[in-house]
């Protein structure tokens, strides 16, 4: 499965809201398999580049190419805010909509499926919270609930979007010693991260993204004092008088 | 005094539905009721949406006046011109809501205002205000065949579409952004919920008028949150709760000759203020209770 996945290529990828770019211009590969965090300031893009590879916003210039795959059957978890974390649903119907590529919205979760899930709920450390609402868990465990369902969609690609904000010590380093058996089954990793020691521990490729690429490489030579000061002079450059961009396409690009 | 009382509801209770045919029917249409406007009742509240249900039951008035005013007062011409203009406030205010940066709670309000006052006049320049008093408050006591059959078809329909997009529409509550992600699919499923609310509605306007149809809508999936913890449970809780509302509401009214509409949903209030007194998931009396905590 993994090994078909072509990795993911930006083309001088623009995106953002109401024509004001706030991905500008990137270009540049996850390969496949890598194990990437993007780093940058508030308001760098980071999460618009998430949703931009996810589908989830149109696409105002340029490309995203991850060959035959549809953006659908990457798994993607967005920050915590957006779950209506007080309804009245039980962690295993949760953690089951992670087949939903399998069982959509008609066809039933098989034995199985159910077996799967428990698994992945146990690989999270929550084993026994099966029947439990949801409402009744702690941030903590919310989010190793999610990372259940993101290990239940099995997906080649799989793209966290501030995976560790607001959790503890251990339940963080339990996430990510999933996100690091991910990385050692070949599936590509993009988290977005703010903890530089932790990227730096943890992750072996970076994106140093300030609306721009500062950097993109091995994490080591990525974040340097220079790249990172640059990537903080970044202003947030959204003006409501902001001329139209006009910059010669790639030379590629004209090539091709 | 209180022998006398007592036998005037035993009459009513029981005695009224064996002798009167026009009871029956009612009781039969309050079942109808009950299932459909149980599950629509329960996805409002756990939407967030209580209120839309109110919009949407004054959103149809014009389309009933405006039905009244070609086929008289036929139950198959009010309804469907109830349906298509609540329909049409629905659509329009789902439209604005992603055309405009107007949010769809301010859209709803402002086309449901256009449309009851739309309503009021169509009603008031054409018929008399007995006829408004009908449209408004309904009476359950003369639904007859047609209507028992309407009713009785949009609840079929109502359960039957609730069983195919339970899932995708528990996940569009829950988590919209998954379904987003998982391919899209949550503006057909929020459509088609926002059709069984009017179509549910406009089963209710008849027995109960268009103000009170949304009270055996609300009140009952209101209630239900005070006894059930999930979701399957909620929907049963409230079809129970909104059948015994329209049970104890034709007693009552039978019993002292009160106009059955009212009677109804002030029955279903009835069970609302007990539960949120009385109601385990988080009632009043159950959180002032001096328990000992647990071990973990």
């Amino acid at each position: 499965m993994s090994s078909a996945f072509p990795g993911l290529r930006l083309t001088d990828l623009t995106l953002g809201y109401d024509r004001h770019p706030a991905v500008h211009h990137v270009s540049g590969t996850f390969e496949a398999g890598s194990l990437t965090a993007i780093v940058g300031p508030n308001g760098a893009g980071k999460s618009t580049l998430l949703k931009g590879i996810k589908g989830l916003l149109p696409v105002l210039g340029g490309r995203i190419d991850c060959g035959a795959w549809a953006s659908s059957a990457l798994a993607y978890l967005p920050q915590q805010a957006e779950v209506e974390h007080d309804f009245p649903i039980s962690v295993l119907d949760v953690v089951l909509l992670g087949h939903w590529q399998t069982i959509g919205m008609f066809r039933a979760a098989t034995r199985a499926m159910r077996q799967q899930a428990e698994d992945a709920l146990a690989a999270v450390g929550l084993a026994g919270f099966e029947r439990r609402p949801l409402a009744a868990l702690s941030v903590g465990q919310r989010q190793r609930v999610l990372f259940a369902r993101v290990l239940l969609q099995d997906s080649p690609v799989i793209l966290l979007d501030e995976p560790f904000n607001a959790l503890d010590a251990r339940t963080t380093a339990d996430l990510l010693a999933l996100v690091q058996r991910w990385h050692g089954e070949g599936r590509t990793v993009i988290a977005v991260l703010h903890d530089l020691e932790q990227v730096r521990q943890y992750f072996p490729r970076t994106l140093l993204l300030a609306r721009e690429v500062i950097g993109w490489g091995a994490t080591a030579e990525t974040l340097t004092r220079e790249a990172l000061l640059r990537a903080r002079a970044m202003g947030e450059a959204w003006s409501e008088t902001a001329s139209l961009c006009v910059r010669p396409p790639l030379a590629d690009e004209v090539a091709g | 005094m209180s022998g006398e009382l007592w036998t005037t509801l035993q009459d009513a209770a029981v005695g009224s539905f064996g002798d009167y045919a026009f009871m029956r029917r009612a009781l039969v249409a309050c079942l109808a009721l009950a299932i459909g406007c149980g599950p629509v009742g329960v996805f409002l509240v756990l939407r967030r949406m209580s209120l839309v249900g109110d919009a949407m039951s004054h959103a149809i008035l014009p389309g009933a006046a405006i039905g009244f005013l070609l086929g008289g007062l036929s139950l198959p011409a009010m309804s469907l011109g109830g349906f298509v203009a609540g329909l049409l406030v629905a659509l329009l205010a789902g439209l604005v809501a992603r055309m405009t940066r107007l949010r769809e709670d301010a859209s709803f309000a402002a086309f449901y205002l256009i449309s009851l006052a739309l309503g009021v006049l169509i009603v008031t320049l054409h018929g008399s205000t007995v006829d408004l008093m009908h449209v408004l408050f309904g009476t359950i006591l003369a639904v007859d065949d047609t209507a028992l059959l309407l009713v009785a078809g949009i609840s079929s329909l109502t359960v039957c579409v609730f069983a195919l997009m339970y899932r995708p529409l528990v996940v569009e509550c829950f988590d919209p952004g998954f379904l987003r992600a998982q391919g899209g699919g949550g503006g057909v499923i929020h459509l088609l919920f926002l059709a069984l609310v009017v179509l549910n509605l406009v089963a209710g306007f008849q027995a109960l008028g268009t103000l009170m149809a949304v009270g055996m809508m609300m009140l009952p999936a209101a209630t239900a949150r005070l006894w059930a913890r999930q979701v399957p449970g909620l929907i049963a809780v409230a079809m129970v709760i909104a059948f015994l509302s329209g049970y104890g509401g034709l007693v009552l009214s039978f019993a002292w000759n009160l106009p059955s509409g009212p009677a109804i949903v002030l029955m279903a209030g009835v069970f609302y203020l007990i539960s949120l007194l009385v109601g385990p998931v988080g009632g009043v009396l159950p959180r002032l209770l001096p328990r000992s905590h647990l071990e973990a």
